[in-house]
């Protein structure tokens, strides 16, 4: 039964570019989405209010649900502002909203040591939805000079300080703060209030801190992040985090002050005000949910036109045979790449030739070098041509191999929001932590994004997915319909049931299972042996070579039982040469069965050779039109 | 929904200009509400904190940080010279004592007792903010900066590089198509901003750039010529701050593109006239482009605050297509489509039906065009 006070909601995302509003209904017994209207996002001279995106996003909604329902007199506006509680068909029960217009929220942490209290400051910050402009650390081999010249020249939102355990000295911490002092950094909005500086760490130094930092700055103390070596506590600093990003950062935005009046809804029986999250953290919320949930793995991404977030949630492999699985969360935010603005640094940071590879037709350099810089500086416009949509694939598959890079390399051991460990570990992971990202374990891959949400056909999300993670053994695959997980995520601080049953029928689109055997292929015979049944009693049986992809069709909602065998030397999962018997998930693209290789991964240097290769496969995947693979 | 809403760039004959001439720190604004004051004024001024210069004192003293401030010479606030001591043990019978002298000029911002740290700042530096634009001071934002404002004629452009410069204009490309060679450019140019058409390579920028061209306003460059001038492949879309010897504003963007007529005749009525230009361009998180100001006489009472609004495309409304195909081109919107449609590249968007100038109909992604705003 739905909570009576929640029949109509309306949630948008203020995002860098758009401003993207959905509505949600009860109807027929359950949450439904049913319209969604955007605008330009309007933080910006000349119009310096977001509200004014916001209406505007609104003001769409309301003209589609008017026409969807056939009745003129549903309305959702009023003098310039959304009408809180609904009345019949006027107004709306609740309103919540996710931002990271403006470029988000931009943090500077510090620690003591980078690879340890640095190290939990980032994963703090990133967890709470910011974006880490830098880490300052007392052993990072910077001058104390040059330390301060950075400090001053960044202007974060806000400073997240960490540094020693509690009980350990307090030398280097002070020095740190007495660093910080000195800069006397100014917030990037407002001059007319101090910086936030959250200090996290070693409870012994607290008095030196205040004694450094209460004058020059919005100090405020919570619990430490590193209590002691073996314990990360990141629940205290990450709360703040978000206290903070409402009272100063929003504060200071352009027009949020009214928004935040705007953002209402009841809970416990009375309307209140609902805080607007940051975008990622309303994101990295719903991964977190998806794995609790089905007791899965998950590896998310959501791919801006600025940013490339990458969420991961894998199971603890330390917790014993019966206890209860451990989920360790981990969030990475690539500012500089992106599908809009940061196109241009997708192309400088990967190169021509990785971008080119996953090009099948024959492109000309200047004019793709021209392509990538007219649309980072229309970052709004949208690929007409087919060719050009070919071209912007290429680059997200490198946009999010390389974000998916730097989350591999970030995500590694003592992990998650309290975790305990070995002495002997915790010393072992400041030299060298291994990755926890286990693409052989992970059960799910969902992609986020306007290239991801948009794509004109899901199978070309399909190949970006597999093409840019290169997903091993036996993974699910899914997408955001329409990119409302940031919606849903805050939807979820009122009412859960409402965003579950949204997330489940209309936001995440199931696209199918990729098959991958991994390993280096060295006999002649099949990468894989394939016999598939579909639930209708449809019988696959294939033997595939290395370095091809079949399309299985199995519809969403579907399953298929296969017995899977990979070649000499290869492993699905089990072992290597191991069979597996398993059921397959379908989707609106199918089953995916690709020999082409994993670890390694090798595309031939010859143009002609890949090119030929890769319209095989875009064919075999039916990625796009006949016409333009021939 | 015969309307939606677009990013469009300003060329106009006529507007408002207002410009916030605003320090990077606090400081003193040198105008007052209502002064007349020309591009080249100083209308505000500020000094910037000196570099910092830690130096741990209990290191060199070979004391414990509790103990340095019994050894300490100066005191913080205190101004000091090069080679001052700022602190000495007793050393042993006046003997063997430590002393550490200031490395700088200076002024002591902390000394702690906690790390045995003393924190010098070195001179403050100064920073003036001249006007930019000839006009009116029409706000003063007390100790920050000011608010100038003018009639002009008013150009933006997509993309630039290079910061503020104020130089006469000289139009050398003889119709909106043309790409202007190296040969064309000489020493008369020197000091002034020239306009080429639809293009200009690399040799001639670089000839540009050999007789002292104080700017370029081009209708395309190539990408891969930008990369060659810059020596790095320009990742995040922030610039203005290159320094390449001039400032350079692209009115169309990457590739030959002709460049619009209004823009190009608007800049042939400038031949002669001294301009404000700058090339800064922030696509992200706060959107700025850079800019091309003549100001025009005008009387004080004219100036007026505009409403600011997002453009909006209807029915009869010139755009100019910014992606392929047909980028570059001018047309009228005829027709607004309600329905989502299917492009060649099989995605579903709302279009816009458009005339263009060569009498062509074509339908186009309503993201795909911009308005061509007075």
């Amino acid at each position: 039964m739905a909570n009576e006070q929640l029949r109509r909601i309306v949630a948008t995302d203020c995002g860098s570019t758009t401003t993207k509003a959905i509505l949600i209904e009860f109807v027929d017994g359950e949450y439904r989405q049913t319209v969604r209207g955007e605008a330009p996002t309007t933080v910006e001279a000349p119009l310096n209010d977001v509200t004014k995106g916001v209406i505007n996003s609104v003001q769409e909604l309301e003209e589609l649900a008017q026409l969807k329902y056939n009745n003129k007199n549903i309305k959702f506006i009023e003098n310039e502002q959304i009408i809180i509680p609904r009345n019949g068909d006027i107004g709306v029960d609740a309103y919540v909203s996710t931002s990271s217009a403006g470029g988000g929220l931009q943090m500077m942490v510090t620690g003591v040591v980078a690879r340890m209290t640095g190290e939990s400051a980032e994963r703090a910050a990133l967890g709470a939805g910011a974006i880490v402009m830098d880490l300052i650390a007392s052993n990072d081999q910077r001058a104390n000079y040059e330390k301060i010249e950075r400090i001053r020249h960044l202007r974060p939102d806000m400073i997240l300080m960490a540094g020693g355990v509690d009980g350990g000295t307090t030398k280097h911490v002070a020095e740190l703060a007495e660093l910080v002092a000195a800069a006397d950094p100014k917030p990037r909005l407002g001059s007319s209030y101090k910086l936030p500086v959250i200090y996290a760490g070693n409870k012994d130094a607290q008095d030196i801190i205040k004694e450094t930092l209460a004058d020059k700055s919005d100090l405020i103390i919570t619990e430490n992040i590193r209590p002691t070596l073996e314990v990360e506590n990141l629940g205290p600093a990450r709360d703040k985090i978000h206290d903070l990003f409402m009272e100063h950062v929003m504060q200071q935005a352009p027009g949020y002050n009214k928004l935040m009046q705007w953002t209402r809804g009841p809970l416990n029986g009375k309307l209140q005000s609902i805080p607007i999250m940051p975008t990622p953290a309303a994101v990295g919320n719903i991964m977190q949910t998806i794995a609790r949930n089905e007791g899965i793995e998950v590896l998310g991404v959501d791919i801006g036109g600025a940013t490339t977030d990458v969420f991961s949630v894998f199971k603890d492999k330390d917790v014993k045979e019966g206890e209860p699985p451990k989920y360790i969360f981990n969030r990475t935010v690539s500012a500089n790449l992106g599908m809009s603005y940061s196109i241009s640094n997708v192309l400088a940071s990967a190169g021509l030739d990785n971008i080119l590879r996953w090009v099948p037709l024959d492109i000309d350099e200047s004019e793709l070098r021209n392509m990538i810089k007219n649309k980072m500086i229309r970052p709004t416009t949208i690929p007409q041509k087919l060719e050009e949509l070919v071209l912007e694939q290429a680059i997200a598959k490198e946009a999010l191999r390389l974000a998916f890079v730097q989350h591999k390399e970030f995500a590694v051991t003592l992990k998650g929001t309290q975790k305990q460990r070995e002495i002997s570990e915790a010393f072992s992971q400041t030299t060298s932590g291994e990755t926890i990202v286990d693409m052989m374990s992970l059960d799910l891959l969902v992609g986020s994004g306007g290239v991801a949400s948009h794509a004109p056909r899901r199978h070309q999300t399909v190949l970006m997915l597999i093409d840019a993670f290169l997903p091993e053994g036996i993974t699910r695959l899914g997408v955001d319909s329409i990119f409302m997980m940031p919606h849903l995520g805050v939807l979820a601080e009122i009412s859960e049931k409402a965003a579950t049953e949204v997330f489940d029928k209309d936001c995440m689109i199931y696209l199918g299972t990729c098959v991958a055997p991994v390993g280096p292929f060295k006999s002649k015979g099949p990468a894989l042996t394939a016999e598939i049944e579909l639930s209708n009693g449809e019988k696959f049986t294939e033997e595939i070579p290395f370095g091809e992809m079949r399309l299985i069709p199995c519809g969403i909602g579907e399953t298929a039982k296969a017995k899977l065998r990979p070649g000499r030397g290869l492993d699905l999962g089990a072992g290597k040469n191991q069979e597996i018997e398993t059921t397959l998930w379908g989707g609106v693209v199918g089953i995916v069965l690709d020999t082409r290789g994993r670890n390694p991964f090798v595309l031939p240097p010859d143009h002609a050779e890949r090119r030929k290769l890769l319209k095989k496969w875009m064919s075999e995947l039916k990625v796009y039109p006949e016409p333009i693979l021939k | 929904m015969g309307k939606s809403f677009s990013q469009g760039l300003a060329v106009s004959e006529n507007t408002i200009v207002r410009k916030e001439r605003i320090l990077p720190l606090k400081g003193e604004v040198k105008v007052k509400k209502g002064d007349k004051v020309s591009a080249e004024d100083i209308v505000a001024v500020t000094m910037l904190p000196g570099k910092v210069v830690p130096i741990n004192l209990a290191n060199k003293l070979g004391v414990t940080a509790d103990l340095v401030t019994r050894f300490i010479k100066v005191q913080e606030g205190d101004k000091i010279k090069q080679g001052q001591i700022l602190a000495q043990t007793n050393g042993f019978l006046g003997m063997f004592k430590s002393t550490v002298r200031s490395p700088t000029e200076g002024e002591v911002q902390n000394i702690s007792r906690h790390t045995g740290q003393i924190l010098l700042n070195e001179p403050r530096i100064p920073v003036e903010v001249r006007a930019f634009i000839d006009g009116y001071v029409v706000e003063v934002i007390p100790e920050q900066g000011v608010v100038i404002e003018n009639k002009s004629s008013y150009i933006q452009g997509i993309f630039g590089i290079g910061g503020e410069i104020n130089a006469e204009i000289d139009v050398i490309a003889e119709a909106a198509d043309e790409v202007v060679t190296a040969d064309k450019i000489n020493d008369n140019h020197k000091g002034k901003i020239i306009v080429t058409g639809e293009m200009l390579h690399y040799d001639a920028i670089m000839k540009a750039k050999k007789v002292g061209v104080s700017g370029i306003i081009t209708g395309g460059i190539h990408d891969q010529d930008l990369k060659k001038l810059l020596g790095y492949d320009i990742g995040v879309a922030i610039t203005g701050h290159e320094e390449v010897g001039l400032t350079i504003v692209v009115t169309e963007g990457f590739g030959p593109i002709k460049m619009a007529n209004k823009t190009f005749n608007l800049l042939k009525s400038f031949q002669g006239k001294k301009v404000s230009m700058h090339g800064f361009t922030q696509i992200r998180a706060g959107v700025i482009r850079p800019e091309i100001i003549k100001p025009i006489d005008f009387k004080e009472d004219e100036l007026i605050d505009q409403e600011a609004e997002l453009p909006m495309i209807e029915v009869g409304k010139v755009i100019r297509v910014i992606r392929q195909p047909n980028f570059g081109k001018i047309g009228k919107v005829v027709g607004m489509p309600e329905e989502l449609t299917k492009v060649e590249s099989e995605t579903l968007v709302r279009v816009l039906e458009a005339e263009l100038e060569t009498g062509e109909k074509v339908l186009i992604p309503r993201a795909n065009v911009e308005i061509i705003s007075d």
